[in-house]
């Protein structure tokens, strides 16, 4: 009960501050956010769609570390636990697709223009769709859970490409590219303290959401099974 | 060496069943003289940019390597001789035997492919041979093992067609892109020491996949 108020309480401050709190030129009282070159009053979007982009990230780390536990062990609660993270993976990446569309078109002037992070981001929406169709497709449990972590396994090892490399060696828009001479990420250079503040508990807001949701989701398809094995019976 | 020696029967016995009917390598052929004239038809008496030439090569690649590289594992469950399979090899020489089989149905019909667009695109001028040689090189031997890996999953999950291209296309992408854009760095004649980072990508890409395909092979085999 604690952690639902706490993260409550969390979510609702920094939906707030990322919102109101005003971008001036020099920030000299603490909820003053400093003005980024090129980003003005978008900047604040940050607050939103990073910790989506990241927790699609997280689902996806997730869903690859339960393949591995349910081709070790065989457990079909580890194949639950891989579908609900999945599950929730899709939201975010659509979410985080949404948002830097929305953020793209008032940086740079268009929804999208196949800059190399949204291609990256555009391919794992396509990798979340196929695991989908995938599962969809086979209709033995146990096959299913099989093949369906040997593909997850799969796209994963194809990620790195698309967030860590592609995206730093091609020119593009998005800030860390190729050509990008700002020197790297927003998040070290140009906050402020309590804009990178805002930011890490946004971040914390975000997971400790996920893990919640996560945790009710598996817990609620297992609960779900055993009752319809009960009344089988 | 034993191994290799078993795997390679095994490429002999698909090369034959294939060369009996000759059915795949038909439907490859006239599946690329197919896309590619419909590509020239659309494209009527226009000049189309040498990026754009490179782009539709890899389409016409892609889609040809997924109309025919599934075969190598869905005939076999077609045949219903997948379970004898399993008591003559283990999964390692099987599917050692069926990427052989893959890398040479790739590397034949993307010559194929690579001669029609010398032969009816303007721009298909290769400025730099030898970066063109690796790129083809490493490019195709990625796209038979992803495809292959992929191909065994499809014939075990039972949906057979459209599923293929759907799964394949998100892990062939990070090949698929930077081999797109080190055929645009041929065509403009850009040397080997400046396309280094792509090369890496390919090449990395291409042992990341070898890895990862005999690890989870044998989870896919005995399913």
């Amino acid at each position: 009960m604690i952690w639902k108020i706490l993260l409550f309480v969390l979510m609702t401050f920094v939906s707030i501050a990322g919102i109101s709190f005003p971008i001036v030129e020099k920030p000299s009282n603490w909820y003053e956010f400093p003005l980024i070159p090129g980003l003005g009053e978008n900047a604040k979007i940050i607050f939103f769609h990073v910790p989506t982009a990241w927790l699609t990230v997280v689902a996806f780390f997730m869903s690859f570390i339960f393949s591995i536990k349910y081709l070790k062990q065989k457990n079909h609660e580890y194949d639950v636990k891989a579908y609900v993270a999945n599950q929730l993976g899709i939201i975010f990446c659509i979410l985080a697709t949404l948002t830097g569309a929305i953020w793209a078109k008032f940086a740079w002037g268009a929804f999208w223009s196949w800059d190399p992070r949204q291609t990256s981001i555009f391919a794992l929406l396509l990798i979340y769709g196929a695991w989908f169709a995938l599962r969809s497709s086979i209709d033995s449990d146990e096959k299913r859970a099989t093949l369906s972590s040997v593909y997850s396994i799969i796209a994963f090892f194809t990620v790195p490409f698309f967030i860590f490399i592609m995206p730093r060696i091609m020119t593009g828009l998005h800030p860390g590219s190729a050509d990008d001479d700002n020197l790297g990420p927003v998040i070290n250079f140009k906050m402020n303290e309590n804009m990178q503040l805002i930011f890490f508990l946004s971040l914390t807001a975000f997971s400790l959401l996920y893990f919640w949701m996560w945790n009710l989701g598996y817990k609620s398809i297992l609960i779900k099974e055993k009752l319809i094995k009960k009344f089988e019976r | 060496m034993k191994m290799f020696s078993r795997a390679y029967n095994l490429f002999i016995k698909d090369l034959r069943s294939e060369l009996r009917t000759r059915y795949a390598i038909n439907a490859l052929i006239m599946f690329i003289l197919v896309a590619i004239s419909v590509i020239l038809f659309s494209i009527g008496n226009e000049k189309i940019p040498p990026q754009l030439t490179a782009g539709l090569y890899w389409v016409v690649i892609f889609f040809s390597a997924m109309s025919g590289l599934s075969r190598a594992f869905v005939s076999e469950e077609e045949k219903g001789t997948t379970l004898t399979l399993q008591l003559v090899a283990n999964a390692d020489i099987v599917f050692s035997g069926k990427l052989l089989f893959n890398l040479s149905l790739t590397f034949f019909i993307n010559l194929i492919i690579t001669f029609l667009y010398a032969a009816f695109f303007e721009d298909f001028v290769i400025n730099n041979f030898s970066l063109f040689l690796i790129t083809f090189f490493f490019g195709n031997i990625g796209l038979a093992i992803s495809s292959t890996i992929i191909a065994s999953i499809i014939a075990k999950a039972g949906a057979k067609g459209t599923l293929y291209p759907v799964l394949s296309f998100p892990i062939l992408l990070p090949l698929i892109l930077t081999c797109v854009q080190l055929t645009i760095f041929c065509f403009d004649g850009i040397n080997i020491e400046n396309s280094v980072y792509e090369l890496a990508i390919v090449i990395s890409y291409d042992i990341v996949m070898i890895t990862i395909s005999y690890l989870l092979f044998d989870f896919i085999w005995k399913e």
